[in-house]
């Protein structure tokens, strides 16, 4: 077992030893410097380093190695701990507040003496600029290509003010409770070093040299985190320094260096680990985890807020209309086999958001495996193994966050078949799945299918839970892809939207999930759990009941 | 050009078609023909990524963007233009080397496609090399002592060549050599990224898993070409001429080599037109940064500029080489007369 053996290079003997002494007399130079130097060596998963410039791409995997290490936001995920789930906690804001009278206006008060890695400091002039790079598009920093990965995730953020050099006010279209989470997706850059690339850019307007600007700003950026990019070779590695002038003294990176590399297929991630390449991989494949522990090195797992479900269609003629064949579905799945399959690489849901979860709620249907209850459920709404009941989902081979969505859905087809389900696929290309999503059950891009399997990110209350329920969000608004909703989830909705307290707002959206639950518009079959593997030298890490991951807190022997 | 004619009625071209005049028509020619299929291969190129279901926007919208945001997007990036107006602003720019910015990435897709390519290229020349080395030598051997156990064994290497799928035989390579033994690198090009690339040996050890991955199937039809060849050169009868002239061996394996070698240099010639192309299942096992992984990465996030200007580029590559195959096949065997 040598996990962290270096790869053997057979130099002659005669350059060994000028090595030797080359490095002899380095070391004597600076001892610690040599001595001390700590690199942490990243495999994402993505094929391409995610975007640097401040609005990651790519994803959360985007926000969680190019975002959150070299950007920060007004306000961000509490990443500290494993065993709660992850909150939301000041960040670049120390505060905020929404107007007593007028209930889309926000004020923020800013975090004092924070600096970008250029030595800028970042002001409400800087705050004001970042919105404006994706919502103002005369603004000269105004950037197409950041607006879809920001504006979505913010999607009642209109405008920004200064109203003295530590606060701004934020404008939403509607009263929006979520705005303070929705923040946590933008990412400050720094004007300054942006200003630089611009008057350094070519172009023949002002748009095309602000293009470029970007470009070049995305090579050598400038943020605010806990690392800053010292070296960027496109779809090959990107390197981060510590920034030791962080201004959270808790998060002053302790690791020197890290490099993040790209490597998009499973066991080239595993072989780089096992043969010493790299010290992190994201995602192994499955069927190597036994070898990876063998060999001495850490598997790192925890709830993640990724829900792997079956949307129900709830369109005219579905057979998910009745509320019993649904709960029935949730209770026939055998989760417990399903994780087993996965090597363990999988929570078993009990609805979008897990119990302890602020949102969680007082659900009275209870999800679980009841293969008895299940079928009890199907007999009442008129099935039986001798008339089973047809039900046909779009599903893909695979795809970014889809888990493993062959075998799984397999598996999940042969637990129906005992609750007089007759499951049948339809399975289509990834992208085209996704794009799909948008068009809803009614449209011909569904192909007859009455559920779809798109895994989702529930971190925030609109991901999570509104645009799959609010009937504001048919399609092709946005993703309540089975038109499920109704007046009293809409109201539920509402509350949670214009509840601007923070206890307020989390009992009202435990009140919709409670509601989403007992209803049933999903087949909730698995909960992501994040699986990474690491060398044994990586220390103090914590792997949040989150997407996101804090690097700057970790150590290495 | 003129024509004389033999006693025997054949024809031949009255210039030998090495003469600077002759080539230089000739590669105009070869030029000219070769515009309009680089001008189909991009119209194919552009109706096939345009065809195929999907958002072209799906990198950088995400699936809850509103309609609004979707429509101003499209503007943004010209896609609600027309198929022929976007077919037409696309071939003008590429036609001024602007092959425009990957939508994904916001870099230059020339940049990139370049990149891509000095990578694959690096790759591509020394696994070319090394399957046709190899290739050369089991050919050679199989051919002339054909029949015999030593034919059997070079056959079965050159059958094996082209038979086992590249993908299967890289990742096992990557799991005795990387993984078990730790003797060589199982990713990337390089200690530091491929734009640190030198010559040396922390550099060539990544180079050499992908490289014997990427020769086999070269190595395989080189030697099953060679055969046939050297087979066919020696049931000829100008070798019973030679042996009977008291030649050596080796001059009469020179003698063969000179007359297998336009065929197998053809061969050689677009077995590297396809490795050219980077073999996308290849170069994501080993996560070597060339043209088959930026088209892996393009195919999955749908980036279609980068997509249309990367196909173009290698359809022009193959393009060329071709041409340059033809003239150096034409240099080498003068019977090969391009009139």
């Amino acid at each position: 077992m040598r996990p962290t053996r270096q790869l053997t290079s057979p130099l002659p003997r005669r350059a060994c030893l000028g090595l030797a002494l080359a490095s002899a007399l380095c070391a004597i130079g600076s001892p610690a410097a040599l001595a001390q130097e700590k690199t942490l060596r990243i495999a994402m998963t993505a094929a391409d380093i995610p975007r640097t410039l401040g609005q990651p791409d790519q994803g959360f995997e985007g926000n969680r190695f190019t975002g959150i290490p070299i950007y920060d936001s007004l306000t961000q995920w509490d990443l500290s701990k494993a065993d709660a789930p992850s909150v939301l906690i000041p960040a670049l804001a120390t505060s905020w507040a929404v107007d007593a009278k007028d209930k889309t206006k926000w004020t923020f008060k800013l975090r004092p003496g924070v600096k970008f890695h250029d030595g800028a400091p970042l002001n409400a002039d800087a705050v004001v600029w970042n919105v404006n790079k994706v919502l103002d598009k005369e603004a000269p920093q105004f950037d197409a290509s950041q607006v879809g990965v920001t504006a979505s995730r913010m999607p009642t953020l209109k405008s920004a003010r200064k109203l003295d050099d530590l606060t701004v006010e934020l404008t939403t279209s509607e009263p929006d409770a979520f705005l303070p989470i929705n923040l946590t997706n933008l990412f400050m850059a720094s004007p300054s070093q942006w200003q630089k690339k611009f008057d350094a850019a070519t172009g023949a307007t002002p748009a095309d040299k602000a293009k470029a600007a970007w470009t070049a700003f995305a090579a050598d950026p400038s943020g605010s985190g806990p690392f800053r990019v010292t070296r960027f070779v496109a779809r090959e590695r990107l390197e981060l320094a510590a920034h030791k002038g962080y201004w959270d003294t808790k998060r002053v990176p302790k690791i020197d260096k890290v490099v993040l590399m790209p490597m998009p297929e499973a066991n080239a991630r595993t072989a780089a680990l096992l043969g010493g390449q790299v010290d992190w991989i994201e995602a192994p494949a499955p069927d190597a985890m036994p070898q990876i522990t063998q060999r001495g090195f850490k598997i790192y797992s925890n709830a993640q807020p990724h829900v792997w479900p079956w949307q129900l269609s709830f369109a005219e003629g579905s057979p998910w209309l009745d509320k019993r064949v649904r709960q029935a579905a949730n209770l026939c799945v055998d989760r417990d086999g399903m994780k087993q399959l996965l090597g363990g690489m999988m929570a078993e849901p009990k609805g979008t958001v897990p119990p302890g979860h602020p949102w969680f709620g007082k659900p009275t249907f209870d999800i679980h495996y009841d293969v008895k209850s299940a079928q009890a459920l199907m007999t009442q709404a008129g099935y039986s193994a001798a008339k089973p009941l047809k039900v046909k989902v779009q599903i893909s081979a695979s795809g970014s966050g889809q888990m493993q969505p062959l075998p799984m859905n397999e598996f999940a087809q042969q637990s129906l078949k005992q609750c007089f389900f007759d499951v049948q696929f339809d399975v289509i290309e990834w992208n085209t799945l996704f794009t799909n999503w948008r068009k809803g059950a009614k449209d011909p891009s569904a192909n007859g299918a009455n559920a779809v399997n798109i895994s989702f990110a529930a971190m925030d209350p609109f991901f999570a839970m509104v645009r799959f329920v609010s009937t504001k969000a048919f399609p092709p608004v946005s993703n309540n892809w089975g038109y499920y909703g109704n007046a009293e989830v809409d109201k539920l909705v509402a509350d949670a939207r214009t509840s601007f307290d923070d206890k307020t707002r989390d009992a009202a959206l435990a009140r919709l999930h409670q509601y989403i639950v007992d209803d049933a518009p999903f087949v909730w079959i698995a909960h992501d759990v994040g699986p990474r593997a690491m060398s044994p030298k990586v220390k103090n890490v914590v792997q949040p009941r989150s997407w996101f991951i804090d690097i700057a807190t970790m150590t290495m022997d | 050009m003129g024509v004389r004619r033999s006693r025997m009625g054949v024809s031949y071209p009255s210039q030998h078609p090495c003469q600077p005049t002759t080539m230089l028509a000739y590669l105009l020619r070869r030029i000219a023909y070769a515009l309009p299929i680089m001008l189909g291969v991009a119209l194919v190129c552009f109706l096939l990524v345009h065809i195929a279901p999907g958002d072209p926007l799906v990198s950088v919208l995400p699936a809850d963007a509103s309609v609004e945001l979707q429509a101003q997007l499209r503007e943004l990036y010209g896609f609600n233009r027309s198929l022929p107006e976007q077919f037409v602003m696309w071939v003008w720019r590429a036609m001024h080397g602007d092959l425009g910015m990957s939508i994904a990435s916001n870099r230059p897709v020339a940049t990139e496609v370049m990149v891509a390519v000095s990578n694959t290229l690096r790759l591509a020349v020394v696994a070319t090399a090394l399957g046709f080395l190899l290739g050369c030598l089991f050919g050679f051997v199989a051919g002339y002592f054909r029949h015999s156990w030593l034919d059997r064994l070079a056959s079965m290497l050159s059958v094996l060549g082209v038979s086992v799928p590249h993908y299967w035989l890289g990742m096992v390579l990557v799991i005795i050599f990387s993984s078990q033994l730790m003797w060589l690198p199982a990713t990337g090009a390089g200690p530091g990224g491929s734009d640190e690339w030198a010559w040396n040996w922390a550099h060539l050890q990544h180079l050499v898993l992908p490289a014997i991955t990427m020769s086999v199937i070269p190595m395989g039809i080189v030697a099953r070409t060679v055969r046939a060849l050297v087979s066919d050169i020696l049931d000829q009868e100008f070798i019973v001429g030679l042996r009977a002239k008291g030649l050596t061996h080796l001059d009469i394996f020179r003698h063969m080599v000179k007359n297998a070698a336009p065929t197998a240099l053809a061969v050689m010639g677009l077995q590297l037109g396809y490795l050219l192309g980077g073999s996308i299942l290849i170069e994501t096992v080993f996560s070597w940064p060339g043209t088959g992984f930026l088209l892996n990465s393009a195919i999955f996030q749908r980036d279609l500029p980068l997509l249309q200007g990367t196909i173009l580029v290698l359809a022009l590559f193959f393009v060329l080489l071709n041409l340059l195959v033809d003239v150096l096949q034409t240099l080498l065997d003068p019977r090969i007369a391009r009139a």
